[in-house]
């Protein structure tokens, strides 16, 4: 009998799911080469078997009949969604046709952009090499806000880079959160949690998922959770439960600020601390100092001295933010009293000696059990950045960063920003960008400007408006393209991202910019290539169709160069690989970049008599070093597959992933386990496994000074001065200690918040074509909580007309008490555009659906200073998609509910599917 | 009209646990999975009606619902509820059934139905009072839970992965599958441990399976509240700062 239970013979292939982003190991059953079921891999480190109700409905996605069959070359006018199929040849002659010219004469009129790219580190190195400064992921629209926050201020990030220490902490505190983000390591822990009876303490506007099973539940009014956190390091503060030893030791709170707000520096341009010993300047890292918390030097005092005065004000107090909050200040009071009781009255120490980067021994490991987890609900708002910083705060004040029972950093993170690359964007004709797209600038010189100020990329990350764009800002490619600011694009390339539809904010106004044209009757955008496995919105704007595989059916690198499957305990890596054959004429979009490249002769990817250096993509990860001995994959590296982080190619390593489950693992030693930024013995195996050349100890930056300098310059010092206009705003945010500020712009026509949020049972618009997942969400409804209900006088089955500053659409909506009496919500991405997806035109999801996404502008309602604001955060560019306000209205019963938007024709698609 | 055992060796079943469960949906598609697998018999399978039309339908044994509660005091609550068979002692849908289709087992309690003696007539279904069965609408016979029959003894499995498929799957681990007539096994001290509740127990069906009821939600922190180290705007920073570091 087969491991399915069946007569047939057995076969399972282990490989990694895609349903998410939470890349769970999979057990694919097949028979006869057909999927028949798919289950969770045991031995795995992301799920350790389990998987969501997403990852087993993977069935019915690699059977959809939304699946693309061939390339296709538009024949209608751009978004009718009318296509001829043409082959792979004809295909990519047209691609390098429209391409090579632009690489030789312009290269940042070729623009790509990536959506649900688990490949980054990939099509980064091709768009480096091709040599357009207009390439990134999706970040900019998804959590930039925590990465950046994160990786400045802990040189570590929430989510896919740290995790709660499930099986040690003694409160855990959830902020936000997508519940379809590390799904299960979430839901594991807090299954872990439950089972240990840990309080665990949710902080969200709406209690639904995992704010539904929390023993207590904040129901904060939205962007408000920066002034909570906040009002927590009041309490703490004034209490004096804050762990003295650890500020001392492992942030920069001992350091002193200067009088232009920069932190001291000596002769050597390092920062400096005054020893407690001596009472005198000593080096930050020196061996034996004890670094003084309340030191004065020269009347400088320490950052310690200045952020305590800051947040010590009555303003920041409970009863001063309680009625923002929407929380009462006894119940913010009661919560600061229970974090320091868990973290100072049961203290969980680790019998661990341990060797810091001072070179001091300490006999243990003291750790603070408070765990702290966050994501997009505080991320997608115009003050997430500094909300983010704000929480680190709170965590360093507890001593709870990286200690035992705390919140742990994952590999190969803790990685300061100063071993961050700063961003390339200089394009030079015929020639690969000289660096990395992306990264951090430290100061107002490296932004991405030209002499008279002007962007170099089309989405202006990297510039006044929001300097510190390390993901990007994808959201604002098309609009920006269209309106030739800073400069027109010839072509765009879209792979994996719905930007016609539910990836945008305004999708109308998107979608009428992609069919826009100009005087001259050409398109704005004269050419728009997309890549994508299905027939989404976005297939049908495209001219030219690069048709993907599905999940099961290519190879894919999980990679330590980019977002990795690590755990607090150990670096781990992943593949997937075709468990079963397309059947179509599709191929995996990373191989036809090579072959793409190969046909302009990319350096990199073509070999000096124009042959390809890499037979398909599984040849690139196998053999491709970004630097010597270090490639896409940790694991069964050099000649013998023995090797780890280091090692020659090893032409069987994808074969010894297979057979390893699909995945690779290295555990972190016993010694270096906790206290990572600081421990040594973590530091050399972090050298050791690749992930830095030399160690990278670094201190918590409580005080940014990046920060400060825009703040600075805002303020009117040095060479580099931003736009007037912009000085308020940088003078805000740039504050470089954790500053909270309203999101958004408040108006008394529009007095709800309007969120959205992921069912843990589909991700983003590629759930609704599985015949599994639409029959659990076929279609949304506007959530409203009591006192708008009882107000507007709504009953069950009712309509109600939502409207912002920008938009108006009529919805079906419901009740729910368990909600912030100011918020309203929906789930994310069901409404559907008719004739997409490979669903009928009548399908639920595009007559009843709806998205919300039509009422929200890229830009911010006219404050009448003649300038249009973006609708994101001024520090990082992250959309703020939960800024969004509105009025709800009941309307007469039998008013139909607000059509999507216009049907596409259906594009030609493999058909079948579920019978 | 079919007999029930009058007693069964063993009381398998599920214990459910409502304070973890999120409502993920994990279980109804893993069941939908294992249920509906192509093993070349063309035994089973649980079929979809217009799977990408207006109105998609489809034969699920196991749903999750989610439900508000609002109580006397304190914010409202969200229990997420999975549905399924629950296996009961007096099975209304076993003495029902008019061709013995619906059954109880003896030796395991669990209540199967032997589809090729049912007739579809749909009795059982309105029977039960939980609505946890499904007449197929492609093949015209009942389908219900079988807390996965052809897992539990199923010698190609794994020892550990001769559980249901929703408990294998289950990622907060909420679902607990057991022997609920031994008082000694894990599931029944988990019941006597969190006060383990019959659904709708006035109905007289004596489920197996059992709930473990929500805990108190939002009740008071344990720790007494925080003193302040001394007036600061009394003392200014530099004051608190030295009683802080214990220089006073």
């Amino acid at each position: 009998m087969a491991a399915d239970g069946s007569g047939g013979a057995p076969e399972v292939r282990k490989t990694t799911c895609y349903m998410c982003a939470c890349r769970c190991g999979i057990d694919v059953h097949l028979r006869d080469g057909r999927v028949t079921l798919i289950e969770g891999n045991r031995d795995h480190p992301v799920n350790r078997g389990v998987l969501c109700g997403k990852g087993a409905a993977g069935l019915m996605q690699v059977t959809s009949p939304a699946r693309l069959r061939a390339p296709l070359l538009r024949v209608g006018e751009r978004g009718e969604g009318m296509f001829r199929e043409i082959s792979w040849d004809e295909a990519l002659d047209i691609a390098s046709g429209w391409l090579a010219p632009l690489r030789a004469t312009s290269p940042e009129k070729f623009a790509f952009f990536t959506g649900r790219d688990q490949s980054q580190s990939f099509t980064g190195w091709w768009a480096q090499m091709f040599g357009t400064p207009n390439w990134a992921a999706h970040g900019g629209f998804c959590s930039v806000n925590m990465a950046a926050a994160g990786i400045m201020t802990v040189g570590s990030a929430f989510w896919e880079f740290g995790a709660p220490d499930w099986d040690n902490c003694g409160i855990f505190l959830l902020f936000g959160v997508a519940e379809d983000h590390d799904s299960n390591p979430i839901k594991l822990g807090l299954g872990r949690l439950k089972a240990r009876g840990v309080r665990v303490v949710s902080v969200n506007p709406i209690r639904t998922g995992y704010s539904a099973v929390a023993d207590d539940w904040l129901g904060i009014t939205p962007g408000t959770d920066g002034l909570l956190v906040l009002a927590l390091v009041h309490c703490l503060l004034e209490a004096g439960k804050i762990d003295l030893d650890f500020l001392a030791r492992f942030t920069n709170g001992p350091h002193l600020v200067g009088p232009d707000g920069l932190i001291l520096k000596n002769a050597e341009s390092q920062p400096f601390v005054i020893d407690r010993r001596t009472g005198m300047p000593a080096p930050w890292d020196g061996p034996g100092v004890e670094p003084d918390l309340g030191a004065v030097h020269d009347g400088c005092r320490t950052v310690f001295a200045h952020l305590a005065e800051r947040y010590l004000t009555p303003g920041h107090a409970p009863e001063a933010v309680a009625e923002r909050c929407g929380i009462p200040a006894s119940r913010i009071r009661a919560l600061a009293a229970e974090l320091a009781r868990v973290a100072f009255d049961r203290p969980l120490v680790v019998e661990q000696p341990w060797v810091d980067f001072r070179g001091d021994r300490h006999d243990r490991m003291v750790g603070r059990p408070v765990a702290i987890h966050a994501m997009r609900g505080i991320s997608a708002h115009a003050n997430g950045f500094q909300t983010a910083r704000a929480l680190h705060l709170l965590q360093a004040l507890l001593g709870a960063v990286e200690t035992p029972g705390s919140w742990r950093m994952e590999a190969p993170y803790p990685k300061p920003m100063e071993a961050h690359p700063t961003p390339h964007a200089v394009a030079v004709p015929g020639r690969p960008l000289s660096g990395p797209h992306l990264g951090f600038v430290r100061g107002p010189d490296q932004l991405a400007v030209d002499a008279e100020g002007r962007a170099l990329r089309i989405d202006k990350a990297f510039t006044w408006e929001n300097p510190f764009s390390a993901h990007g800002l994808m959201h604002m490619v098309i609009s920006n393209a269209h309106a030739g600011d800073p400069y027109r694009i010839d072509t765009l390339m879209l792979y994996m991202a719905n930007m016609a539809w539910n990836s945008s904010m305004n999708s109308a106004e998107v979608m009428r910019m992609l069919t826009d044209r100009g005087e001259d009757g050409e398109y704005r955008i004269p050419h728009l290539i997309v890549a994508d496995a299905y027939a989404s919105e976005t297939v049908a704007f495209a001219d030219l169709v690069l048709p993907d595989t599905t999940y099961l059916e290519r190879h894919d690198a999980i990679s330590l160069l980019d977002r990795p499957i690590s755990e607090p305990d150990a670096a781990a890596d992943a593949i997937r690989w075709p468990v079963v054959e397309p059947g179509r004429d599709v191929r995996p979009f990373q191989s036809v970049l090579l072959d793409l490249g190969v046909r302009m002769g990319l350096p990199g990817m073509t070999q000096a008599d124009g042959a390809a250096v890499f037979a398909d993509y599984a040849d690139y990860i196998q053999r491709h070093e970004r630097r010597p001995g270090v490639g896409p994959l940790m694991g069964f590296r050099g000649t013998d597959g023995a090797a780890v982080g280091r090692g020659a190619p090893n032409p069987g390593q994808l074969a010894a992933y297979a057979a390893n489950g699909g995945f690779f693992q290295a555990h972190v030693p016993a010694d270096a386990r906790y206290m990572k930024p600081w421990n040594r013995a973590y530091q050399d195996w972090a050298v050791e496994m690749s992930f830095f050349d030399s160690p990278q100890p670094f201190l918590i930056a409580l005080w940014s000074d990046p920060l400060r300098r825009f703040q600075m310059a805002a303020e009117g010092t040095g060479w580099h001065q931003p736009p007037d206009h912009l000085r308020p705003q940088l003078r805000r945010a740039m504050d470089p200690l954790p500053v909270w500020y309203p999101a958004g712009d408040a108006d008394e026509a529009f007095p709800l918040h309007a969120l959205t949020q992921r069912p843990m049972a589909m991700y983003h618009s590629w759930g609704s074509q599985n015949a599994w997942l639409r029959q659990i969400h076929g279609h949304n409804t506007l959530f409203l909580p009591t006192a708008v209900w009882d107000a507007e006088g709504f009953a069950e089955g009712d309509l109600g007309r939502v409207t912002s500053a920008s938009g108006s659409i009529v919805v079906p909506v419901a009740h729910m008490a368990a909600l912030n009496p100011q918020t309203v919500w929906t789930w994310n991405a069901i409404g559907k555009r008719a004739g997409a997806w490979g669903l009928a035109p009548d399908a639920p999801e595009a007559t009843r659906g709806f998205l919300l996404n039509t009422l929200i502008h890229e830009l911010l309602p006219p404050r009448g200073d003649g300038y249009r604001w973006a609708n994101s955060d001024p520090v990082t560019g992250q959309a703020a998609w939960f800024d969004l306000r509105v009025r709800v209205e009941r309307v007469a019963p039998g008013t139909p509910a607000g059509p999507v938007g216009p049907a596409q024709a259906a594009v030609p698609a493999a058909g079948g599917g579920r019978a | 009209m079919t007999a029930l055992p009058d007693r069964t060796e063993r009381s398998l079943g599920l214990v459910i646990d409502l304070d973890t469960c999120v409502g993920c949906q994990a279980c109804v598609t893993a069941c939908k999975g294992w249920n509906d697998r192509d093993t070349g018999t063309g035994a089973g399978r649980l079929s979809d009606q217009d799977p990408y039309g207006a109105d998609p339908s489809g034969t699920f044994l196991n749903r999750v619902h989610s439900y508000e509660i609002l109580p006397e005091a304190g914010p409202a609550m969200v229990v997420n509820f999975p549905r399924s068979c629950l296996h009961c002692r007096d099975a209304p849908c076993v003495t029902v059934c008019p061709t013995g289709a619906s059954h109880k087992r003896a030796g395991d309690g669990i209540v199967l139905v032997s589809e090729d003696a049912c007739i579809g007539c749909g009795l059982c279904a309105w029977a039960c009072p939980y609505g946890a069965r499904e007449l197929d609408a492609a093949h015209g016979v009942m389908k219900k839970c079988t807390l996965c029959e052809d897992r539990i003894d199923n010698p190609a499995l794994a020892e550990e992965d001769r559980i249901p498929a929703c408990v294998r799957t289950c990622p907060t681990g909420a679902r607990h599958f057991g022997d609920l007539a031994d008082p000694g096994s894990a599931v029944s001290r988990l019941v006597a441990d969190r006060g383990g509740i019959d659904l709708m127990p006035d109905l007289g069906t004596r489920p197996v399976n059992k709930y473990l009821p929500p805990r108190a939600k939002d009740r008071p922190m344990e720790a007494a509240p925080l003193a302040p180290l001394l007036d600061v705007q009394a003392t200014g920073i530099a004051g608190w700062l030295d009683r802080l570091l214990g220089r006073l």
